[in-house]
């Protein structure tokens, strides 16, 4: 087990060193510079702030100081604010991303679960024709439209929860129904299909012979089985959902770290796009890392590591 | 000799988008205490059908249970509603599934799947149930019971895995055991000890088995009697030594004759020519008219009465009427 931790974090930062790479060469394909705005500046002070940044150096040399500060966990400095550096950023944004995404994935994955075992034990019945059209309007509604309409009915309308801003739980509720609704119908849709899957596998027969109740067989076994697909899924969406939405962020007035991923590519403020992407990553990598860990505790036949010789 | 099981003129039809398939025209048997009733018929003929009748298993919809009652210690099966069913499944009635590689589930260990039966049935705790496994894997013949029970269903074989769902059936001491197809995923040699284990079992604990299966070697080695299914119907019932040595159907001698033997003279198979029937709207008259080479104009109009020719004997077939005796015997 130790020996296959080793390896795959060995693998991962190849994989993080892969993307830095790509996206810091990338980055500096796209015409244009933090510099280049409306007004055009003195070219000496653009010579000077050029100099300050270090972008006046070949690209390669800028690439090899850019890896050396991050082995030291240093982001750099932002070039557009100039008062606060990436670390800062990251800092404040990430842990009220972190707070939204965390409840939005518990609403979504216990309401999506849920959604979708009822759907597939009252297959083509009512219940399922319901629940999967909630399903398909959670994917089809994008969540800014979804955030608009609950702030008109649920704040504006009918004032229960305040329309924006970030501080106490009601204050929470509206932005995670909003940003919860898509994932909840990928995973009830995910939940469904795979449920039905097992429910026609002979163990489930197996099961119903033994005289168990149906409330055992789905949890004790359907369930675990059709989870794997959807602990999939859920690698790649916690990753999203944890590290902040721009969209959502904004409309609520939400302190996150969404609004940093594109407000920097838009002023190409080269230290910020690359502090998102690598945090991005690395977020990603290790949630692909955790499902992975996932699989070899749902299904016993997965093993992460071989076996050990006897 | 006492009956564990009467099933009596049981209709089971499925609904289906082409119509209603009638799978299963009116069966009726016992089951005597300590036997085995080996059911035979080709793929569709109903087998399966009726055993999972008997246990309710059927998935209703599409499947419909239409008629006939099922006696089980005084009560009707078809009457009882799900709670009652599950009291009964596992407990007095358990089933083997053909296919071991996924009759088991899994991601659970074999223990937990042997164990969850008794302690569904049974008051007992963990720790007694874990006694009772053990002892139905010594049973099984299965070694090093008690590592064995931590493991998973992918570290066993086949044949292993076989014995498993066996103990899994066995473990609450049921009445009646009916088996779907018990050998067919296994290859020949597990077959043989498979079938052993069954001859064993059955002298231990004195359970009835029902054994569906098409495969006649199987149902010389282990049944006390066969019954013969054919388009959904009970065609011959009767002892193994009736059966194979004084066949009275047609399609049991057609059946039998399609068996590969050593001691045959030519070494070419006969089948049986045609096709069954379609379910759909099943023949009025005898389903296996169309391809039984003695058929009668009667045979396409009228169903053939029961004969009984002996105590266990008895066949549904034109040809054991007095006036057919006399018309085949003018020939001769």
């Amino acid at each position: 087990m130790k020996a296959y931790f080793f390896k795959r974090l060995i693998a991962m930062f190849i994989t993080l060193w892969l993307i830095i790479t790509g996206t810091f060469f990338l980055m500096h394909s796209v015409p244009g510079s933090p510099f280049n705005e409306e007004r055009t500046t003195n070219e000496a002070i653009q010579k000077n702030l050029e100099a300050y940044y270090q972008l006046d150096k070949p690209l390669i040399v800028q690439y090899g100081n850019y890896l050396k500060a991050l082995v030291k966990f240093d982001l750099g400095p932002s070039i557009k604010k100039s008062s606060q550096t990436v670390n800062d950023m990251l800092g404040r944004g990430f842990p009220v991303s972190f707070e939204l995404g965390m409840y939005t994935l518990i609403v979504a994955l216990i309401s999506g679960l849920i959604l979708g075992v009822v759907a597939a034990l009252r297959h083509n019945g009512i219940i399922d024709y319901l629940a999967m059209s909630i399903a398909v309007l959670g994917i089809s509604i994008p969540n800014f439209v979804m955030a608009t309409v609950l702030i008109q009915q649920l704040a504006v309308n009918l004032p229960i929860f305040p329309v924006a801003t970030w501080s106490s739980p009601q204050h929470m509720v509206l932005p995670i129904l909003a940003l919860a609704t898509g994932p909840m119908a990928i995973i009830a849709r995910l939940t469904r299909t795979s449920m039905l899957e097992v429910l026609t596998q002979d163990y489930i027969k197996t099961a119903k012979a033994k005289g168990l109740s149906p409330v055992k067989i789905v949890f004790k076994h359907a369930l675990r089985n059709a989870l794997l697909p959807v602990v999939t899924v859920l690698g790649s969406l916690a990753a999203s959902i944890l590290t902040g939405t721009f969209v959502i962020e904004k409309i609520f007035a939400i302190p996150g770290m969404g609004k940093y991923f594109v407000d920097s590519i838009n002023n190409r403020d080269y230290p910020v796009i690359m502090g998102t992407t690598v945090f991005y990553s690395a977020i990603l990598i290790f949630m692909l890392l955790l499902v992975d860990i996932a699989y070899g505790v749902l299904d016993p036949r997965i093993k992460l590591h071989k076996k050990e010789a006897k | 000799m006492e009956k564990v099981l009467q099933v009596k003129d049981l209709h089971v039809s499925f609904s289906t988008y082409g119509g209603e398939v009638k799978a299963v025209r009116g069966v009726s048997f016992d089951l005597h205490k300590g036997e085995t009733l080996a059911i035979v018929g080709e793929s569709g003929c109903g087998k399966s059908v009726t055993s999972q009748s008997i246990m309710r298993l059927i998935p209703e919809p599409p499947g419909k249970i239409r008629g006939g009652e099922i006696i089980f210690k005084n009560m009707d099966l078809i009457k009882l509603k799900e709670p009652e069913l599950r009291k009964i499944r596992g407990a007095n009635i358990s089933m083997i599934f053909q296919d071991p590689m996924t009759a088991l589930n899994p991601t659970i260990t074999i223990g937990e799947q042997i164990m969850e039966g008794i302690i569904q049935h049974e008051k007992l705790t963990r720790a007694q149930a874990k006694r009772v496994a053990v002892e139905m894997l010594t049973l099984v013949g299965i070694p090093n019971p008690e590592i064995r029970l931590k493991q998973y269903p992918h570290q066993f074989s086949g044949g292993m895995r076989q014995r498993i769902v066996i103990a899994m059936a066995l473990v609450c001491r049921p009445d009646v055991l009916i088996a779907d197809e018990p050998t067919t995923a296994l290859d020949v040699t597990i077959q043989a000890q498979i079938l052993e284990l069954f001859r064993d079992i059955q002298k231990k604990t004195g359970v009835s088995i029902i054994l569906i299966t098409h495969d006649l070697g199987v149902v010389a080695q282990v049944a006390d009697r066969i019954a013969v299914m054919y388009a959904g119907r009970i065609v011959e019932l009767g002892t193994r030594r009736e059966i194979f040595y004084k066949p009275q159907h047609p399609y049991t001698k057609g059946l039998l004759q399609s068996v590969p033997r050593l001691d045959a003279e030519k070494g070419e198979l006969v089948p049986i020519p045609g096709t069954p029937p379609d379910l759909f709207s099943p023949p009025v008259g005898c389903a296996f008219a169309a391809r039984c080479p003695y058929a009668m104009e009667v045979c396409d109009r009228v169903y053939p009465f029961k004969t009984h020719l002996s105590e266990q004997h008895q066949v549904d077939c034109w040809l054991q009427d007095e006036r057919a005796k006399k018309l085949v015997s003018s020939f001769k």
